[in-house]
């Protein structure tokens, strides 16, 4: 015990001698490295730093989507970068769709406040990808040409199959741009108290909608890799910064950080959130979540069709696979860093006689502090300013992915019954990103002082229990008809929707209407197997012409599958 | 694709053999995956103390973080493995198989 009470002195002064070194090294003219705090707006000087990085950020995304612009003129353009995005390319745009500043600053967060137990939802979050790569990826670039209702509806009927499908697309997109949304809005207000709530916002609505709308995918592709490389970046040298300090020894650092935690050793055994109760029901379900809600977010199955062809599309899943795996060990070393050298440390914990942990600014902070910890001021900036563009660049991906859905599903298929031209397609497209840009802000706006700690919750399960059992099943079985499809993609979104309406965190925390009728926060476990077994009984009780059409037409679905014989051309070079 | 080139791919054994092998190697990589996040997962609800030994008597390092990392990185080479077999043998056989179905 007193080894540990004098640890817990003696860290927190290296941490501190450490700290004033590298900024006053890095930055000679601030004196103050305590003016990025935003704890008393009314008097913090503005963050130049990060105002400075921001603005060279979204000059040089502004210069890409400019240039993208110039190149954008047809809808294969528009909505798939021409099919021209190399593998190593899709990669970096795939982890950085993947990276949100959510999983950047709440991993890390929730490392530095419960220790082991972030790492459970990184290898959540990252064992999808195997699994995208093994049964989805390639089959997805051979069949489908801008959406994975593409694929879904290849051999079934359009109408209602593109409906479904659209819907349930819609509901993950526009709930994940509210979670990022509110997200960008604190972040900016905290970073930069000069701007507020709203204006923060309003801002990031401004900016998406100029990319998407005239750069289209190939303006976002590019905004997603130079994000993706600056975030790597950025992380690498945070985490070389904790090293470094810690003598390149990871015992050292656990153990640093053991003694400094004020749980100690709890934080090396949470195998659930420190305080919870262990409940394998709801581990499990949490683990079916992650891993096929992944393989079902829109936004990240749209990036296959922007590749040259399934030999590309296959790559890129192992380029996006080994960086995100990358990212979320660095994320480990930053939550563990951040134990060390920013908690207890008075220049960013709020009141100290209260809790070491509880930082100013709020509970997504610790990575962003860290930043300053290791690199002083002007690598604050830096790294609030790729948070920032973490967030511009998701929601970008997120917006086109939506807007695709209403325009290439709803508008062109449903509603034309595929006559629309193309040019008419882009200009619905274009109309709807800036719907849904408007949308994102004023939702953003509402849910300002909502609890949004629901909505990972929600879209992970909707595209886990909806989009991912629905397109596997249409690529690999042949006995999946339009009726099996569609109850299969209803039940999926009405009973995720509804178990969490029900649950614990809703009905009681939001709601307040007592114990949850539902007792799980994650309600795949009883709605995927229900997807399943209501889509084999639809199926194959169907024995109308139409679904024996159907059947028969999976040989032909089978051999472009396996093939890539008549799938979408890809660009030759670019 | 024309109907003759379907039914020419279709009554190739190559083609056959092909969509077999890469079903068989799609769902067993699947499978491992599963089995390994699903027993680490599995592992955190029933036997959690197991996961919270230390890895040595002197180390504060639990045996679940070397798990879990160990998960992230057999991941990535299974994600590896399967594009080494595809590029080398699936795409040569892919590639027979149309030049024989369009001649």
């Amino acid at each position: 015990m007193k080894l540990a009470k004098s640890a817990l002195l003696a860290i927190p002064a290296a941490a501190a001698l450490f700290a004033t070194q590298l900024s006053s090294a890095a930055d000679a003219v601030v004196a103050a490295p305590a003016a990025v705090l935003a704890a008393v707006p009314a008097e913090v000087p503005i963050n130049w730093h990060a105002i400075i990085m921001f603005v060279i950020f979204v000059g040089i995304t502004l210069i890409i989507t400019y240039v993208a612009a110039t190149r954008t003129k047809t809808a294969s353009d528009f909505y798939a970068a021409g099919r021209g995005v190399t593998g190593f390319q899709n990669g970096m745009a795939i982890a950085g769709d993947y990276m949100s500043a959510a999983s950047f600053l709440g991993i890390t967060a929730l490392v530095y406040f419960n220790g082991f137990y972030g790492l459970i939802f990184s290898v959540g979050w990252l064992v999808g990808w195997p699994i995208i790569l093994f049964l989805i990826a390639e089959r997805l670039r051979n069949l489908g040409k801008y959406t994975y209702a593409d694929v879904v509806s290849f051999r079934l009927k359009q109408g209602p199959v593109r409906t479904m499908a659209a819907v349930s697309s819609l509901i993950v997109v526009i709930w994940y741009l509210i979670g990022q949304a509110v997200g960008a809005g604190q972040l900016l207000h905290t970073l930069v108290p000069q701007v507020s709530y709203r204006e923060a916002i309003v801002a990031v609505g401004g900016l998406i909608i100029i990319y998407v709308t005239f750069g289209g995918m190939k303006a976002t592709t590019w905004v997603q890799i130079i994000k993706a490389g600056l975030l790597l970046g950025g992380a690498s040298a945070m985490a070389f910064g904790v090293m470094a300090h810690e003598g390149f020894s990871f015992a050292k650092l656990f153990t640093d950080a053991v003694a400094l935690h004020p749980k100690h050793m709890e934080i090396m055994k949470s195998v659930v959130k420190i305080g919870a109760k262990a409940n394998p029901i709801e581990s499990i379900s949490l683990g079916l979540t992650l891993m096929f809600g992944t393989a079902g977010l829109p936004h990240i199955l749209m990036r296959f069709f922007t590749v040259t062809d399934a030999k590309a599309a296959r790559k890129s899943v192992l380029y996006g696979t080994c960086f995100i795996g990358y990212f979320y060990v660095l994320t480990f070393i930053i939550g563990f860093g951040a134990i060390v050298l920013v908690a207890n440390n008075p220049e960013y914990v709020a009141n100290i006689s209260k809790s070491i942990l509880d930082l100013k600014g709020g509970g997504s902070m610790p990575a962003i502090y860290l930043s300053h910890a290791v690199g002083g001021d002007y690598f604050l900036g830096f790294i609030a300013a790729v948070a920032f563009a973490t967030i511009l660049a998701v929601v970008s991906g997120l917006t086109l992915a939506g807007a695709t859905a209403m325009s290439h599903d709803l508008y062109a298929t449903v509603i034309m019954k595929g006559k629309a031209t193309e040019r008419q397609e882009v200009w619905v497209s274009k109309m709807c990103v800036i719907g849904l840009g408007i949308v994102a802000v004023l939702l953003g706006i509402a849910f300002e002082k909502q609890n949004v700690a629901y909505i990972v919750a929600l879209t992970f399960s909707i595209a886990a229990c909806t989009n991912f059992p629905v397109l596997v099943m249409s690529i690999f079985w042949r006995g999946l008809t339009t009726r099996g499809a569609i109850m299969a993609g209803y039940t999926g979104m009405i009973g995720s929707i509804v178990l969490l309406v029900l649950g614990p965190t809703i009905w009681t925390k939001i709601l307040e209407m007592g114990p949850a009728i539902f007792p799980y926060d994650f309600p795949t476990f009883v709605v995927l197997p229900a997807v399943l077994i209501v889509a084999y009984v639809a199926s194959v009780t169907d024995d109308s012409e139409s679904a024996k059409l159907e059947r028969a037409a999976y040989d032909a679905q089978l051999i472009r599958a396996e093939t890539g014989l008549g799938a979408e051309e890809g660009a030759v070079s670019h | 694709m024309s109907v003759l080139i379907a039914s020419k791919i279709q009554k190739n054994p190559k083609y056959l053999q092909l969509i077999k092998q890469r079903d068989t190697l799609s769902w067993t990589l699947s499978a491992i995956v599963c089995i390994m996040y699903f027993g680490f997962t599995l592992m955190i609800a029933f036997t959690p103390g197991i996961l919270t030994q230390p890895i040595a008597a002197d180390s504060v390092i639990p045996v679940g973080m070397l798990l879990g990392v160990g998960v992230i990185i057999a991941s990535c080479i299974l994600t590896g493995i399967y594009v080494f077999i595809a590029n080398n043998t699936f795409d040569p056989i892919v590639n027979e198989i149309v030049r024989e179905a369009s001649k």
